[in-house]
């Protein structure tokens, strides 16, 4: 009846857990589009105007135009993150995980639905953000293909990290914490109002250690042609923290790890 | 009637070390209704749970339909609806939203008749647009129900279908499982309510400290385990129980006008004859007699009460 190959997945259920939250995230679309972009737009009426005025260009880039990636994936990031985690959090919070963990579907089923909904939330909203950048300052974009390539890796990869982040959270602080206390110090110290250039020696050398100045580099690559390092070392860092995401995922699927006893 | 459970040997030990379940075997036939009674923490909801793919058993085997639970988890969990005991609903969804949620999550295609019928089987049609949050307690339980039923399955598992709900909405609950079975739908149903295991259920098995202490008919259990009680209403009331009478074990009622003696009914000898001779010669004048078959509540405790002893002597 509604047996299926052992192997191969079952689409049905992905599609009805993506759509369960992707309803989700229309239900709220003022809070989840609206407060993104006002963010930004502060970020360029503060750096872009305010502070760029009398910053010189970075690397023979205008200074609002040169922000615009890092915002991007701040953005993105942040969304990633926070939509996959609070995704996977709330069920466990709420009780409704029981539906999840009785239905015919394996743990890698309900990672693509949850972490496709909250990947393709993120990616909405960062393209909203470049258009609304395009408003502010003059974008052109060198590289669309890996522009894309960029974007969607890290939608993917930090979509990943949010959903182990909820799987983790035992409450709504540790669901919080990560995000505020390593995520945004990590894309404010990864170059994204900034070249790393213009950092002394020592710090420049620590920021090598940070994983997102490698996306954040990358991406300003795909626009500007210009990178703090070379992008094909960012596409596999992007590469390579995907696959660590998805090994702690794996992980967990064989283990059960705090969602299942 | 085929069996569409088997459970053999089911052991569950949490990470704290605690035994949950310790060999549970039980078989479980397709198309009746079997109450799992017990006290709290008798491993009732660990059994369920582990059925349904909650918990990770940590021995033994169970098949659903022939299928392995754990090899061939799709197929098995594919014949299962679970109730759960506490009403966990999304809270801002649509209550015909949730319900389509749950069949797509069990990987069938859209029946929109289907839902309907469930809706209305379960008195929700008309809340069908109302967010979950806006129903009453009773009608979120129900909508545990419609998810459980949204993808048609062949065993439906109710964790506590009851309890906390009044009395009119627990007639409902009887009702309907009872159309479910009629449509051939096998219902497993754990109960604190005595008189819903003996109301409802063809089998009732009995669960205490992860162990399943007996699985018998209802009929059969009430039987071989019920005792009966004799009451003799007596014209004048007496003081004490008269000495001849007292050897029988027989008990006064606080207002002295009625004697109590209990019997097992399917003992070969029930001593009632000896007793009412000797109520006979003490002079005693009677008014009335009648007997009550004693409640399962009784049996149960004193099937605990036997468990706990029979442990403490293998001890």
């Amino acid at each position: 009846m509604t047996a299926r190959p052992a192997h191969g997945l079952n689409w049905t259920s992905i599609r009805a857990i993506y759509k369960f939250e992707m309803a989700r995230t229309l239900r709220t679309l003022g809070q989840s589009i609206l407060s993104p972009v006002i963010t930004t737009v502060l970020y360029f009426v503060v750096f872009g105007g305010a502070i760029g005025g009398r910053i010189e260009s970075v690397e023979g880039i205008a200074y609002g135009s040169f922000i615009v990636p890092g915002l991007v994936m701040l953005t993105l990031l942040q969304q990633a993150i926070n939509n996959a985690a609070f995704g996977i959090y709330f069920p466990k919070f709420i009780g409704t995980i029981y539906e999840l963990l009785s239905a015919p579907i394996n743990f890698l089923e309900i990672v693509i639905g949850y972490v496709g909904a909250a990947a393709t939330k993120a990616l909405g909203v960062a393209v909203i953000i470049l258009v609304t950048a395009t408003f502010f300052v003059e974008l052109t974009v060198m590289h669309p293909v890996a522009m894309l390539a960029f974007l969607v890796l890290t939608a993917l990869s930090f979509s990943l990290l949010g959903f182990i982040l909820g799987i983790w959270a035992r409450n709504f602080e540790q669901l919080t914490l990560v995000p505020l206390l390593v995520v945004t110090p990590l894309v404010f110290l990864g170059g994204a109002f900034y070249s790393i250039d213009m950092l002394p020696e020592g710090w420049a050398r620590i920021t090598y250690f940070n994983p997102v100045l490698y996306l954040i580099s990358g991406f300003r690559w795909s626009f500007f042609g210009v990178a703090d390092v070379a992008p094909w070392i960012s596409l596999i860092a992007v590469a390579g923290f995907l696959a660590a995401c998805m090994g702690v995922v794996w992980w967990i699927f064989r283990t059960g790890w705090r969602i299942k006893p | 009637m085929a069996d569409i459970i088997e459970i053999r040997g089911l052991e569950k030990t949490y990470d704290d070390g605690f035994e949950a379940l310790k060999g549970v075997d039980l078989t479980i036939r397709e198309g009746e209704i079997l109450a799992l009674l017990g006290p709290n923490g008798a491993g009732k909801t660990t059994l369920i749970s582990a059925v349904c793919g909650l918990v990770t058993p940590t021995g033994g085997q169970v098949t659903v339909g022939g299928h392995d639970i754990l090899s061939d988890y799709r197929a098995a969990r594919s014949l299962i609806g679970l109730v759960p005991q506490e009403i966990t609903i999304e809270p801002f969804e649509k209550v015909i939203d949730t319900v389509r949620f749950s069949r797509g999550l069990f990987g069938r295609p859209r029946d929109e008749v289907h839902i309907e019928r469930v809706l209305r089987a379960l008195s929700l049609w008309e809340k069908r647009n109302n967010r979950n949050t806006e129903l009453s307690g009773g009608m979120k339980r129900r909508i545990l129900i419609a998810k459980a039923l949204a993808h048609e399955p062949k065993v439906l598992f109710l964790d506590e279908p009851t309890a906390g709900v009044d009395v009119t909405l627990r007639r409902e609950m009887w009702e309907l499982v009872r159309r479910l079975r009629e449509e051939g739908v096998t219902i497993i149903l754990t109960t604190h309510y005595i008189e819903e295991a003996e109301q409802m259920a063809d089998r009732i098995g009995v669960i205490d400290k992860g162990r399943l202490l007996l699985v018998e008919e209802t009929a059969r259990l009430m039987h071989k385990l019920g005792r009966k009680e004799l009451v003799v209403e007596i014209a004048e009331p007496l003081a004490t129980v008269p000495p001849a009478l007292a050897a029988h074990g027989v008990t006064l009622s606080d207002d002295g006008c009625r004697l109590i003696y209990t019997f097992d009914a399917t003992a070969e000898r029930t001593g009632m004859t000896r007793l009412m001779a000797d109520i006979a010669e003490a002079g005693l004048h009677l008014r009335d007699l009648s007997t009550r078959q004693s409640s399962l509540e009784e049996v149960f405790l004193r099937l605990v009460d036997e468990g706990a002893g029979a442990m403490d002597a293998a001890q």
